[in-house]
């Protein structure tokens, strides 16, 4: 369970959202909505830990993230804008890096994973020769690959063509069900139903407020 | 937990290999360097072998100081380094692999190539001991030490001048401690105390800059 | 038992402590300049080996120990600002360093003065020079780092975790002259047994020192509530003060 009590986030000097309180328990899936520079992207790196909140505190399963970063990790699958997948490694060796690195389904085939995302033949050749879509479907497999209940992902239909799309929402459907937690955004309309998507709607102030 | 930094330091040295400009670049520089001077100085034995422990180290640290570069920054633009420090590992220690397999991939290369070039510069087989050993013990302090300027300097535009000017002042004791264990090698006296200063030097290094290095990425990614 | 330090960390409760304690660092300054000048350029006797020569000293000296004395500071406040994070602790940092790199630079610049009649060069690669040398360019990297960041949170905090690396730099410029055998003279004041300097050539030192530290306050506190304005200017107080002033003055 995500709790977020109280988060301010200040970029150089501008507020960009104030205590913001908000709760995703497990088997939720919750889709942050707002226009571009609202903040999203920032909302998604406190949750993470890749930032620090100018003010408020971050919990999973009542825990303040800052103070156990590891437990917290051991949990959580990010994917963010950049892909995180280094273009001079094969697809293979990416996805072997992250496996040994984090918690991982025991048993998974990275053949399969990988003809699942579309890239089938594509397994072996260094990344840096693959389309942006194709190195994001590579990013992409790590979600059939690791084992962790809480996925945090920023705009994880970037580049992805509406089949793939398709898997994607079945796919956190699936993980919702067995317990996990999907937390994401994006500009697309999701075709998932009101009863398992919940949202939260971020809004530009009237008036830019400074610290 | 030894499995995690194998893994970091295989997949640091599987990438490396395959963009090998960037280990022969740094590597390239440091004997261009070397061989430059006695083309500019002169060629005479005496004073080539005088100067040699001075030449080769500042040489060594340019050439590190070059392949810097490469550290952090590919990792910062790829999103690599977010996952990183997204690790149910403690960062300090995935960051320590990184530091290690560069100085496989920098350090090692200057320790190779200096016999070499200690020929170039006439130098004595005691006082090529002396230079291998405090070089061995030196470019480990120079990588942790540079990582951290690094990291503090990753996430900015233009990085390249400030990591210098931060990573000079902090690399220049381990220079005069060398050059110093290298001239007492060469007149014949022990050297075996400033060995020992650089050897505590590179402990405190190993223990202290993984944090410090951790903190720093986490003030850049932010 | 430091609960009677918590309300100053808040930049406002600090500005205005520094604003009380301001003019009070000023005076201090300026008596001590003027009475430590004219004791030590004048009326102290002139060294037998030196000549005149020797009252750079009473700079050189002070001007060396107070850049020391900035960064100690500056390492504390680093150590405050990145266990209790606390912004008030690195703009701290951001208003003492520039004053230290000067310090730092006056100590060079006399000392290659006080050098040129002494040991017959502008400037000797000693160990006690290079290490001060070798503090104006952690100053330096300090101030630029702190400036290259847009944000000045992370621009903080960046400062602070190269302050306290660079803090190991201090031991060894302080017993860097007892470690090698160098042209630089031995340590005469901060040294265990008595000062090894007549009391007339001491006591305007001292006065000197003094001077010099309160110089250092007073700048620092200027820096620091320039600093605090300058990174607190959204704040409503800040805007109460400017209207107050602006009544003030007309």
């Amino acid at each position: 369970m995500l709790r977020c009590e109280k988060l301010t986030c200040v970029r150089e000097d501008r507020i960009l959202f104030q205590e913001l309180d908000f709760t995703v328990n497990s088997g939720q899936i919750v889709q942050v909505e707002g226009p571009n520079g609202v903040g999203k992207t920032s909302l998604f790196r406190l949750i993470v830990g890749l930032s620090i909140p100018y003010s408020g505190t971050v919990y999973w399963h009542d825990n303040d993230i800052n103070h156990h970063r590891e437990m917290f990790y051991k949990h959580l699958l990010y994917l963010g804008h950049k892909t995180g997948i280094k273009p001079e490694l094969t697809a293979l060796e990416n996805l072997q890096f992250f496996q040994t690195l984090q918690p991982s389904h025991s048993n998974v085939d990275l053949w399969q994973v990988l003809a699942k995302v579309g890239l089938a033949g594509y397994e072996d050749i260094v990344t840096a020769q693959l389309s942006a879509g194709q190195q994001r479907r590579v990013a992409l497999a790590r979600l059939w690959l690791n084992d962790c209940p809480l996925w945090v992902l920023d705009e994880p239909f970037t580049a992805i063509d509406k089949s793939g799309v398709q898997v994607l929402e079945s796919l956190f459907i699936q993980h919702a069900k067995k317990g996990g937690t999907v937390l994401l955004t994006t500009h697309q309309d999701l075709s998932i139903d009101k009863l398992h998507l919940s949202k939260i709607i971020l809004k530009k102030p009237m008036d830019d407020l400074y610290v | 937990m030894f499995n995690v930094f194998l893994q970091v330091v295989s997949k640091e040295l599987k990438g490396a290999f395959r963009r090998q400009s960037d280990i022969l670049n740094p590597v390239w520089f440091f004997i261009i360097v070397v061989t430059l001077f006695p083309l500019g100085i002169g060629t005479d034995p005496t004073l080539l072998a005088r100067i040699a422990p001075g030449i080769i180290w500042v040489a060594a640290l340019l050439a590190a100081l070059l392949s810097f570069e490469r550290l952090f920054k590919d990792d910062f633009i790829d999103g690599s380094l977010e996952q990183l420090m997204l690790m149910p590992h403690p960062l300090a220690w995935l960051v320590s692999a990184k530091v290690f397999a560069h100085w496989l991939l920098t350090g090692l290369p200057i320790l190779f190539v200096s016999p070499l070039l200690a020929v170039f510069l006439a130098m004595e087989v005691d006082t090529y001991l002396a230079l291998f050993l405090t070089l061995l013990i030196g470019t480990p302090i120079l990588s942790l030490l540079g990582a951290i300027g690094v990291a503090l300097t990753v996430g900015l535009r233009k990085g390249g001048i400030l990591l210098s000017l931060i990573m000079l002042p902090l690399s220049i004791p381990i220079l005069i401690f060398s050059t110093m264990a290298i001239d007492a090698a060469a007149y014949g006296q022990s050297y075996l105390g400033l060995l020992a200063l650089l050897g505590a030097m590179l402990v405190t290094s190993i223990t202290l800059a993984p944090f410090a290095i951790a903190a720093s990425l986490r003030v850049s990614v932010s | 038992m430091w609960k009677w330090l918590h309300p100053y960390a808040k930049p406002e409760k600090s500005y205005q402590l520094a604003g009380k304690l301001l003019p009070w660092f000023a005076v201090v300054t300026v008596v001590t300049f003027v009475v430590g000048l004219v004791w030590g350029l004048l009326f102290a006797p002139a060294d037998y080996q030196q000549g005149d020569s020797f009252r750079i000293i009473y700079i050189h000296v002070p001007a060396a120990m107070m850049a020391m004395a900035a960064y100690s500071t500056m390492a504390i406040a680093a150590f405050i600002a990145l266990v209790w994070q606390i912004r008030l602790a690195e703009m701290n940092i951001a208003a003492i360093a520039p004053v230290g790199a000067v310090f730092t630079f006056i100590a060079l610049i006399t000392g290659a003065a006080w050098g040129k009649p002494m040991w017959g060069a502008w400037w000797v690669w000693d160990a006690r020079l290079t290490s001060e040398l070798i503090l104006l360019f952690v100053y330096l990297g300090i101030i630029a780092l702190y400036n290259a960041f847009s944000d000045k949170v992370l621009a903080g905090r960046a400062a602070s975790i190269l302050t306290l690396v660079g803090v190991i730099n201090l031991p060894i410029i302080h017993y860097s002259v007892v470690w090698w055998n160098t042209l630089h003279q031995g340590a005469t004041i901060m040294k265990l047994d008595k000062p090894s300097m007549d009391p007339a050539m001491l006591w305007p030192l001292m006065i000197m020192i003094v001077g010099f530290g309160a110089f250092l306050g007073t700048l620092s506190l200027m820096r620091f509530r320039n600093e605090i304005l300058a990174r607190e200017s959204h704040r409503p107080w800040v805007s109460v003060l400017v209207t107050e002033k602006l009544a003030g003055e007309k």
